[in-house]
Protein backbone atom coordinates (compact mmCIF):
# COMPACT_ATOMS: atom_id res chain seq x y z
CA UNK A 1 0.00 0.00 0.00
CA UNK A 2 2.89 2.26 0.63
CA UNK A 3 4.68 1.10 -2.60
CA UNK A 4 1.25 1.86 -3.99
CA UNK A 5 0.80 5.60 -2.51
CA UNK A 6 4.53 6.74 -3.72
CA UNK A 7 3.60 5.38 -6.91
CA UNK A 8 0.43 7.59 -6.92
CA UNK A 9 2.64 10.74 -6.05
CA UNK A 10 5.06 10.10 -8.41
CA UNK A 11 2.59 9.82 -11.28
CA UNK A 12 1.39 13.31 -10.58
CA UNK A 13 5.15 14.79 -10.21
CA UNK A 14 7.35 12.74 -12.22
CA UNK A 15 5.48 13.07 -15.78
CA UNK A 16 4.84 16.89 -16.87
CA UNK A 17 3.24 16.26 -19.72
CA UNK A 18 1.44 12.77 -21.61
CA UNK A 19 3.03 12.56 -24.82
CA UNK A 20 1.67 9.82 -26.99
CA UNK A 21 4.13 7.89 -29.38
CA UNK A 22 3.49 5.05 -31.60
CA UNK A 23 6.38 2.56 -32.52
CA UNK A 24 6.17 1.42 -36.07
CA UNK A 25 8.61 -1.35 -37.48
CA UNK A 26 8.67 -1.82 -41.00
CA UNK A 27 10.30 -4.51 -42.61
CA UNK A 28 12.39 -4.32 -40.37
CA UNK A 29 15.62 -6.73 -40.68
CA UNK A 30 18.90 -7.29 -39.22
CA UNK A 31 21.63 -9.93 -37.87
CA UNK A 32 18.69 -11.76 -35.87
CA UNK A 33 16.58 -12.30 -39.05
CA UNK A 34 13.24 -10.34 -39.79
CA UNK A 35 12.04 -8.89 -41.88
CA UNK A 36 9.36 -7.57 -38.69
CA UNK A 37 6.50 -5.40 -39.22
CA UNK A 38 4.78 -4.50 -35.85
CA UNK A 39 2.77 -1.36 -34.68
CA UNK A 40 3.33 -0.54 -30.39
CA UNK A 41 0.18 2.01 -29.61
CA UNK A 42 0.86 4.77 -27.30
CA UNK A 43 0.83 2.88 -23.53
CA UNK A 44 0.52 -0.10 -25.01
CA UNK A 45 3.01 -2.93 -24.05
CA UNK A 46 3.93 -5.73 -25.93
CA UNK A 47 5.78 -8.76 -24.75
CA UNK A 48 8.20 -11.10 -26.78
CA UNK A 49 9.45 -14.68 -25.52
CA UNK A 50 11.38 -16.80 -27.16
CA UNK A 51 14.36 -19.49 -27.08
CA UNK A 52 17.77 -17.90 -25.95
CA UNK A 53 19.42 -17.13 -29.83
CA UNK A 54 16.46 -16.83 -31.61
CA UNK A 55 17.11 -12.96 -32.25
CA UNK A 56 14.99 -11.10 -29.59
CA UNK A 57 18.27 -8.94 -28.17
CA UNK A 58 18.88 -8.49 -31.89
CA UNK A 59 15.95 -6.96 -32.57
CA UNK A 60 16.00 -4.54 -29.90
CA UNK A 61 19.64 -3.39 -30.83
CA UNK A 62 18.43 -2.91 -34.71
CA UNK A 63 15.12 -1.18 -33.37
CA UNK A 64 17.86 1.05 -31.43
CA UNK A 65 20.45 1.74 -33.94
CA UNK A 66 22.86 -0.56 -32.49
CA UNK A 67 23.29 -2.65 -35.48
CA UNK A 68 22.96 -2.57 -38.61
CA UNK A 69 19.50 -3.34 -40.19
CA UNK A 70 17.53 -2.95 -43.10
CA UNK A 71 13.80 -1.56 -43.48
CA UNK A 72 12.56 1.31 -41.46
CA UNK A 73 11.37 2.06 -37.78
CA UNK A 74 9.06 5.06 -37.05
CA UNK A 75 8.17 7.07 -33.83
CA UNK A 76 5.32 8.48 -35.25
CA UNK A 77 5.90 10.23 -38.56
CA UNK A 78 9.90 10.52 -37.30
CA UNK A 79 11.90 7.58 -38.87
CA UNK A 80 14.84 6.31 -37.85
CA UNK A 81 17.11 7.62 -40.34
CA UNK A 82 16.13 11.12 -40.26
CA UNK A 83 17.34 11.23 -36.66
CA UNK A 84 20.80 11.11 -35.47
CA UNK A 85 21.54 8.02 -33.64
CA UNK A 86 22.38 9.86 -30.29
CA UNK A 87 18.98 11.84 -30.52
CA UNK A 88 17.13 8.22 -31.28
CA UNK A 89 18.54 6.85 -29.17
CA UNK A 90 17.60 9.21 -25.85
CA UNK A 91 13.57 9.07 -27.29
CA UNK A 92 14.00 5.01 -28.01
CA UNK A 93 15.33 3.78 -25.24
CA UNK A 94 16.46 0.41 -24.27
CA UNK A 95 17.47 -1.41 -21.40
CA UNK A 96 19.85 -4.10 -22.18
CA UNK A 97 19.94 -7.31 -19.69
CA UNK A 98 23.87 -6.82 -18.46
CA UNK A 99 23.97 -3.45 -17.39
CA UNK A 100 27.33 -1.94 -17.37
CA UNK A 101 29.22 1.12 -15.67
CA UNK A 102 32.07 3.14 -16.44
CA UNK A 103 32.59 5.42 -12.83
CA UNK A 104 33.19 4.50 -9.67
CA UNK A 105 30.57 6.15 -7.67
CA UNK A 106 26.91 5.63 -8.47
CA UNK A 107 25.54 9.36 -8.69
CA UNK A 108 28.29 9.85 -11.02
CA UNK A 109 26.24 8.02 -13.82
CA UNK A 110 23.36 10.10 -13.78
CA UNK A 111 22.70 13.42 -14.97
CA UNK A 112 19.60 13.99 -13.65
CA UNK A 113 18.20 12.08 -10.28
CA UNK A 114 14.27 11.42 -9.65
CA UNK A 115 14.12 10.55 -5.96
CA UNK A 116 10.65 9.12 -6.24
CA UNK A 117 11.58 6.58 -8.87
CA UNK A 118 14.37 5.84 -6.49
CA UNK A 119 12.09 4.80 -3.59
CA UNK A 120 9.34 3.31 -5.92
CA UNK A 121 12.50 0.73 -6.27
CA UNK A 122 13.28 0.11 -2.97
CA UNK A 123 16.58 2.86 -2.56
CA UNK A 124 16.65 5.88 -0.61
CA UNK A 125 18.79 8.26 -1.75
CA UNK A 126 22.15 7.21 0.25
CA UNK A 127 22.30 5.06 -2.82
CA UNK A 128 23.90 7.69 -5.08
CA UNK A 129 26.76 7.92 -2.85
CA UNK A 130 27.60 3.93 -2.99
CA UNK A 131 30.59 2.80 -5.29
CA UNK A 132 29.24 0.74 -8.06
CA UNK A 133 31.64 -2.22 -6.87
CA UNK A 134 29.01 -2.99 -3.79
CA UNK A 135 26.26 -3.08 -6.08
CA UNK A 136 24.63 -6.64 -6.15
CA UNK A 137 23.11 -7.73 -9.74
CA UNK A 138 19.97 -6.70 -8.93
CA UNK A 139 20.63 -3.29 -7.37
CA UNK A 140 22.16 -2.76 -10.82
CA UNK A 141 19.78 -4.03 -12.86
CA UNK A 142 16.92 -1.53 -10.96
CA UNK A 143 19.45 1.53 -10.77
CA UNK A 144 20.32 0.61 -14.49
CA UNK A 145 16.32 1.01 -15.10
CA UNK A 146 15.73 4.47 -12.98
CA UNK A 147 19.06 5.73 -14.93
CA UNK A 148 17.00 4.71 -18.24
CA UNK A 149 14.04 6.29 -17.30
CA UNK A 150 15.42 9.48 -15.84
CA UNK A 151 15.84 10.59 -19.37
CA UNK A 152 12.31 10.59 -20.17
CA UNK A 153 12.08 8.29 -23.35
CA UNK A 154 9.25 8.13 -25.73
CA UNK A 155 9.19 4.57 -25.75
CA UNK A 156 11.13 1.96 -24.07
CA UNK A 157 12.42 -1.28 -24.97
CA UNK A 158 13.62 -3.63 -21.86
CA UNK A 159 15.63 -6.54 -22.38
CA UNK A 160 14.03 -9.17 -19.43
CA UNK A 161 14.68 -5.73 -16.45
CA UNK A 162 13.51 -8.64 -14.04
CA UNK A 163 16.24 -11.70 -14.35
CA UNK A 164 18.41 -11.27 -11.54
CA UNK A 165 14.97 -9.83 -9.08
CA UNK A 166 13.62 -11.62 -6.29
CA UNK A 167 9.72 -11.51 -6.59
CA UNK A 168 9.04 -8.29 -4.13
CA UNK A 169 11.49 -6.54 -6.28
CA UNK A 170 9.81 -7.66 -9.50
CA UNK A 171 6.53 -6.73 -8.80
CA UNK A 172 8.50 -3.06 -8.29
CA UNK A 173 9.90 -2.58 -11.67
CA UNK A 174 7.10 -3.87 -13.22
CA UNK A 175 5.05 -1.45 -11.12
CA UNK A 176 6.91 1.60 -12.18
CA UNK A 177 6.88 0.25 -15.90
CA UNK A 178 3.14 0.33 -16.15
CA UNK A 179 2.77 3.74 -14.04
CA UNK A 180 5.29 5.31 -16.46
CA UNK A 181 3.75 4.19 -19.78
CA UNK A 182 0.56 4.77 -19.13
CA UNK A 183 1.02 8.34 -17.42
CA UNK A 184 3.91 9.02 -19.98
CA UNK A 185 1.86 7.17 -23.08
CA UNK A 186 5.01 4.91 -23.80
CA UNK A 187 5.14 1.97 -26.16
CA UNK A 188 7.08 -0.97 -24.10
CA UNK A 189 8.55 -4.03 -25.73
CA UNK A 190 8.84 -6.38 -23.01
CA UNK A 191 11.25 -9.26 -23.65
CA UNK A 192 11.31 -11.85 -21.03
CA UNK A 193 11.67 -15.88 -20.81
CA UNK A 194 8.97 -15.89 -18.02
CA UNK A 195 5.52 -16.44 -19.98
CA UNK A 196 3.36 -15.89 -16.54
CA UNK A 197 5.22 -12.18 -16.43
CA UNK A 198 4.50 -11.81 -19.79
CA UNK A 199 0.68 -12.62 -19.48
CA UNK A 200 0.52 -9.79 -16.33
CA UNK A 201 2.32 -6.77 -18.25
CA UNK A 202 1.81 -7.22 -21.83
CA UNK A 203 -1.31 -6.11 -23.77
CA UNK A 204 -0.15 -8.29 -26.83
CA UNK A 205 2.42 -11.32 -26.87
CA UNK A 206 4.80 -12.47 -29.18
CA UNK A 207 6.97 -15.64 -29.74
CA UNK A 208 10.10 -14.95 -31.24
CA UNK A 209 11.36 -18.49 -33.13
CA UNK A 210 14.33 -18.75 -36.15
CA UNK A 211 13.85 -14.74 -36.47
CA UNK A 212 10.37 -14.89 -36.87
CA UNK A 213 7.33 -13.30 -34.80
CA UNK A 214 3.78 -15.38 -33.91
CA UNK A 215 1.58 -13.78 -32.22
CA UNK A 216 1.16 -15.91 -28.92
CA UNK A 217 -2.53 -15.27 -27.93
CA UNK A 218 -5.68 -12.43 -28.96
CA UNK A 219 -6.42 -9.26 -27.24
CA UNK B 1 86.40 17.45 -34.04
CA UNK B 2 88.99 14.81 -32.75
CA UNK B 3 87.52 11.33 -34.03
CA UNK B 4 89.36 8.42 -32.81
CA UNK B 5 88.58 5.68 -35.16
CA UNK B 6 87.56 1.98 -34.38
CA UNK B 7 89.08 -0.56 -35.84
CA UNK B 8 87.50 -4.54 -36.56
CA UNK B 9 89.20 -5.42 -33.04
CA UNK B 10 87.31 -2.83 -31.09
CA UNK B 11 84.03 -4.17 -32.24
CA UNK B 12 85.44 -7.72 -31.58
CA UNK B 13 85.44 -6.84 -28.08
CA UNK B 14 82.26 -5.48 -27.80
CA UNK B 15 80.71 -8.60 -29.49
CA UNK B 16 82.80 -11.24 -27.20
CA UNK B 17 81.12 -9.42 -24.34
CA UNK B 18 77.47 -9.71 -26.41
CA UNK B 19 78.87 -13.63 -27.06
CA UNK B 20 79.65 -14.39 -23.46
CA UNK B 21 76.54 -13.15 -22.68
CA UNK B 22 75.09 -15.40 -24.63
CA UNK B 23 76.81 -18.43 -23.71
CA UNK B 24 75.93 -17.79 -19.95
CA UNK B 25 72.21 -17.62 -20.55
CA UNK B 26 72.82 -21.25 -22.78
CA UNK B 27 74.27 -22.93 -19.46
CA UNK B 28 71.84 -21.55 -17.26
CA UNK B 29 69.17 -22.71 -20.10
CA UNK B 30 67.35 -18.68 -20.36
CA UNK B 31 66.55 -19.07 -23.46
CA UNK B 32 67.72 -15.99 -24.98
CA UNK B 33 70.77 -17.24 -26.59
CA UNK B 34 69.57 -17.21 -29.81
CA UNK B 35 67.51 -14.06 -29.69
CA UNK B 36 70.32 -12.24 -28.86
CA UNK B 37 72.83 -13.91 -31.56
CA UNK B 38 69.84 -13.25 -34.27
CA UNK B 39 69.63 -9.75 -32.67
CA UNK B 40 73.45 -9.01 -32.78
CA UNK B 41 73.38 -9.87 -36.20
CA UNK B 42 70.45 -7.73 -37.39
CA UNK B 43 72.10 -4.85 -35.63
CA UNK B 44 75.49 -5.54 -37.61
CA UNK B 45 74.26 -6.21 -40.54
CA UNK B 46 71.79 -3.16 -41.19
CA UNK B 47 73.94 -0.79 -39.79
CA UNK B 48 76.52 -1.39 -41.65
CA UNK B 49 74.36 -1.33 -45.17
CA UNK B 50 72.76 2.16 -43.74
CA UNK B 51 76.49 3.07 -43.20
CA UNK B 52 76.90 2.39 -46.92
CA UNK B 53 73.37 3.71 -48.25
CA UNK B 54 74.31 7.04 -45.77
CA UNK B 55 77.84 7.22 -47.37
CA UNK B 56 76.26 6.87 -50.81
CA UNK B 57 73.83 9.48 -50.19
CA UNK B 58 76.29 12.16 -48.70
CA UNK B 59 78.19 11.78 -52.08
CA UNK B 60 75.54 12.26 -54.42
CA UNK B 61 73.22 14.57 -52.77
CA UNK B 62 69.67 14.60 -54.90
CA UNK B 63 66.32 15.22 -53.08
CA UNK B 64 64.99 12.28 -55.14
CA UNK B 65 66.91 10.18 -52.89
CA UNK B 66 66.57 11.95 -49.76
CA UNK B 67 62.81 11.45 -50.21
CA UNK B 68 63.67 7.35 -51.80
CA UNK B 69 65.35 7.10 -48.08
CA UNK B 70 62.68 8.94 -45.89
CA UNK B 71 59.73 6.55 -47.56
CA UNK B 72 61.02 3.77 -46.81
CA UNK B 73 62.12 4.66 -43.15
CA UNK B 74 58.25 5.54 -43.11
CA UNK B 75 56.80 2.18 -44.16
CA UNK B 76 59.34 0.38 -42.22
CA UNK B 77 58.20 2.42 -39.22
CA UNK B 78 54.34 2.09 -40.14
CA UNK B 79 54.55 -1.86 -40.31
CA UNK B 80 56.38 -1.82 -36.99
CA UNK B 81 53.31 -0.15 -35.09
CA UNK B 82 51.23 -2.58 -36.59
CA UNK B 83 53.26 -5.50 -35.95
CA UNK B 84 53.15 -6.18 -31.95
CA UNK B 85 49.29 -5.07 -31.59
CA UNK B 86 46.94 -7.93 -30.25
CA UNK B 87 44.42 -6.11 -32.87
CA UNK B 88 44.48 -4.42 -35.23
CA UNK B 89 42.44 -2.75 -38.25
CA UNK B 90 41.52 -4.85 -41.41
CA UNK B 91 42.97 -4.28 -45.19
CA UNK B 92 45.57 -0.92 -45.49
CA UNK B 93 43.86 0.77 -42.66
CA UNK B 94 46.44 -1.63 -40.38
CA UNK B 95 49.47 0.47 -41.47
CA UNK B 96 47.50 3.53 -42.84
CA UNK B 97 46.39 4.76 -39.39
CA UNK B 98 49.76 4.78 -37.97
CA UNK B 99 51.46 5.71 -41.42
CA UNK B 100 49.59 8.64 -42.01
CA UNK B 101 49.44 9.84 -38.56
CA UNK B 102 53.67 9.54 -38.40
CA UNK B 103 54.06 10.61 -42.54
CA UNK B 104 52.10 14.00 -41.42
CA UNK B 105 53.77 15.16 -37.69
CA UNK B 106 57.08 13.42 -38.61
CA UNK B 107 57.84 15.02 -41.68
CA UNK B 108 56.31 18.14 -40.57
CA UNK B 109 58.29 18.36 -37.70
CA UNK B 110 61.52 17.49 -39.61
CA UNK B 111 61.11 20.23 -42.47
CA UNK B 112 60.01 23.06 -40.29
CA UNK B 113 63.41 21.87 -38.10
CA UNK B 114 65.67 21.23 -41.34
CA UNK B 115 64.25 24.96 -42.92
CA UNK B 116 63.91 26.96 -39.88
CA UNK B 117 66.34 25.85 -37.29
CA UNK B 118 69.01 23.75 -38.90
CA UNK B 119 69.66 26.08 -42.40
CA UNK B 120 71.47 23.56 -44.06
CA UNK B 121 72.27 24.30 -47.87
CA UNK B 122 70.58 22.86 -49.26
CA UNK B 123 67.68 22.13 -46.73
CA UNK B 124 67.07 18.02 -47.72
CA UNK B 125 70.98 17.92 -46.86
CA UNK B 126 71.29 14.18 -45.84
CA UNK B 127 73.85 14.32 -43.17
CA UNK B 128 70.98 16.50 -41.20
CA UNK B 129 67.44 15.05 -42.92
CA UNK B 130 68.26 11.44 -42.49
CA UNK B 131 69.18 11.07 -38.97
CA UNK B 132 66.80 14.03 -38.06
CA UNK B 133 63.83 12.46 -39.41
CA UNK B 134 64.95 8.96 -38.51
CA UNK B 135 65.10 10.56 -35.02
CA UNK B 136 61.84 11.82 -34.97
CA UNK B 137 60.10 8.38 -37.10
CA UNK B 138 61.42 6.06 -34.40
CA UNK B 139 60.26 8.07 -30.96
CA UNK B 140 56.93 8.82 -32.85
CA UNK B 141 56.58 5.30 -33.84
CA UNK B 142 56.73 4.24 -30.33
CA UNK B 143 54.22 6.48 -28.95
CA UNK B 144 51.43 5.94 -31.86
CA UNK B 145 51.79 2.12 -31.65
CA UNK B 146 51.62 2.22 -27.28
CA UNK B 147 48.49 4.78 -27.61
CA UNK B 148 47.05 3.48 -30.49
CA UNK B 149 47.34 -0.35 -28.72
CA UNK B 150 45.85 0.80 -25.58
CA UNK B 151 42.86 2.59 -27.17
CA UNK B 152 41.74 -0.92 -29.05
CA UNK B 153 42.51 -2.94 -26.38
CA UNK B 154 40.38 -0.89 -24.03
CA UNK B 155 37.57 -0.58 -26.41
CA UNK B 156 37.48 -4.44 -27.31
CA UNK B 157 37.28 -4.89 -23.11
CA UNK B 158 35.15 -2.24 -23.12
CA UNK B 159 32.79 -3.40 -25.25
CA UNK B 160 29.53 -3.46 -23.02
CA UNK B 161 30.42 -0.07 -21.10
CA UNK B 162 30.95 1.55 -24.84
CA UNK B 163 27.38 0.13 -26.06
CA UNK B 164 25.66 1.45 -22.54
CA UNK B 165 26.84 4.58 -23.12
CA UNK B 166 25.68 4.67 -26.56
CA UNK B 167 22.06 3.47 -25.88
CA UNK B 168 21.98 6.43 -22.95
CA UNK B 169 22.18 8.40 -26.47
CA UNK B 170 25.65 9.82 -25.76
CA UNK B 171 27.75 9.95 -29.17
CA UNK B 172 30.96 8.82 -30.45
CA UNK B 173 33.28 11.45 -29.13
CA UNK B 174 31.60 11.14 -25.88
CA UNK B 175 32.30 7.73 -25.01
CA UNK B 176 35.85 7.54 -26.36
CA UNK B 177 37.13 10.48 -23.88
CA UNK B 178 38.42 8.84 -21.05
CA UNK B 179 40.06 6.50 -22.88
CA UNK B 180 41.27 9.11 -25.54
CA UNK B 181 42.96 10.45 -22.34
CA UNK B 182 44.36 7.49 -21.54
CA UNK B 183 46.03 6.19 -24.89
CA UNK B 184 47.51 9.93 -24.73
CA UNK B 185 49.00 9.30 -21.56
CA UNK B 186 50.13 5.89 -22.60
CA UNK B 187 51.85 7.18 -26.01
CA UNK B 188 53.42 9.94 -24.49
CA UNK B 189 55.16 8.53 -21.05
CA UNK B 190 58.07 7.03 -22.88
CA UNK B 191 58.84 10.90 -23.99
CA UNK B 192 58.37 12.50 -21.02
CA UNK B 193 60.09 10.35 -19.14
CA UNK B 194 63.22 10.66 -21.12
CA UNK B 195 63.00 14.21 -20.89
CA UNK B 196 62.74 14.35 -17.15
CA UNK B 197 65.27 12.08 -17.18
CA UNK B 198 67.79 13.34 -19.63
CA UNK B 199 70.71 14.48 -18.24
CA UNK B 200 69.94 13.21 -14.29
CA UNK B 201 69.57 9.29 -14.72
CA UNK B 202 71.22 8.95 -18.54
CA UNK B 203 73.07 10.65 -20.97
CA UNK B 204 70.97 10.59 -24.66
CA UNK B 205 72.38 9.05 -26.92
CA UNK B 206 72.81 11.64 -30.12
CA UNK B 207 74.14 14.07 -27.01
CA UNK B 208 76.42 11.06 -26.44
CA UNK B 209 77.75 10.34 -29.75
CA UNK B 210 78.17 13.60 -30.68
CA UNK B 211 80.68 14.24 -27.62
CA UNK B 212 82.37 10.78 -28.59
CA UNK B 213 82.76 12.02 -31.74
CA UNK B 214 84.59 15.28 -30.48
CA UNK B 215 81.82 17.73 -30.52
CA UNK B 216 81.62 20.55 -27.82
CA UNK B 217 79.76 19.41 -24.96
CA UNK B 218 77.36 22.35 -25.19
CA UNK B 219 76.85 21.89 -28.63
CA UNK B 220 75.88 17.77 -28.09
CA UNK B 221 73.54 19.82 -25.40
CA UNK B 222 71.86 22.14 -27.60
CA UNK B 223 71.37 19.97 -30.52
CA UNK B 224 69.83 17.34 -27.98
CA UNK B 225 67.47 20.06 -26.16
CA UNK B 226 66.28 20.95 -29.68
CA UNK B 227 65.45 16.74 -30.83
CA UNK B 228 64.29 16.24 -27.45
CA UNK B 229 61.70 19.01 -27.99
CA UNK B 230 61.53 18.00 -31.94
CA UNK B 231 60.74 14.60 -30.81
CA UNK B 232 58.00 15.79 -27.97
CA UNK B 233 56.13 17.92 -30.61
CA UNK B 234 56.15 15.13 -33.53
CA UNK B 235 54.95 12.09 -30.88
CA UNK B 236 52.32 14.19 -29.32
CA UNK B 237 51.01 15.74 -32.96
CA UNK B 238 51.26 11.95 -34.48
CA UNK B 239 49.27 10.69 -31.70
CA UNK B 240 46.28 12.91 -31.53
CA UNK B 241 46.00 12.42 -35.15
CA UNK B 242 46.45 8.38 -34.78
CA UNK B 243 43.95 8.00 -32.01
CA UNK B 244 41.55 10.28 -33.77
CA UNK B 245 41.41 8.53 -36.86
CA UNK B 246 41.31 5.05 -35.48
CA UNK B 247 38.85 6.27 -33.03
CA UNK B 248 36.40 7.81 -35.99
CA UNK B 249 36.99 4.25 -37.42
CA UNK B 250 35.89 2.46 -34.20
CA UNK B 251 32.68 3.81 -34.86
CA UNK B 252 30.00 4.60 -38.35
CA UNK B 253 28.32 7.70 -39.07
CA UNK B 254 25.30 5.97 -36.66
CA UNK B 255 27.35 6.34 -33.92
CA UNK B 256 27.64 2.07 -33.80
CA UNK B 257 30.63 0.28 -32.11
CA UNK B 258 32.47 -1.64 -35.32
CA UNK B 259 34.63 -3.92 -33.51
CA UNK B 260 34.53 -5.94 -37.01
CA UNK B 261 37.12 -3.01 -38.63
CA UNK B 262 39.38 -5.07 -36.15
CA UNK B 263 41.08 -8.14 -36.71
CA UNK B 264 42.90 -10.28 -34.32
CA UNK B 265 46.77 -11.23 -34.99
Amino acid sequence: MAFAATFQSCGATCYKEKRLSTLTLQQLSGRGGGPYDLTIGPGECVGLSGPSGSGKTLLLRAIVALDEHGGQVFLDDQSIREIKAPEWRRQVAMLPSEIFWWFDRVGDHFSVVNHVWLNALGFDQGVLEKPVSRLSTGERQRLGLVRMISHQPKVLLLDEPTASLDEKTTHQVETLVAGYRNAHGAPVLWVSHDERQLERVADRCFAMKQGELTPRRDQ
Amino acid sequence: MNVIPLSAGDLWIAAGLVCALGLLSLQMKLHLAGQLCVAACRTTVQLFLVGFVLKALFAHVAWYWVALMASIMLVAAAREVTARQKHRFKGWWGIGVGGFAMFVSSFSVAILALVLIVGATPWYAPQYAVPLLGMLLGNTMNGISLGLDNMIQAVCQQQGQIEQRLLLGQDRRQVMVEIRQNSMRTGMIPIINAMAAAGLVSLPGMMTGQILAGSPALEAVKYQILIMFLITAGTGFGLLGALWIASQRLFDDRHRLRLDALKQT
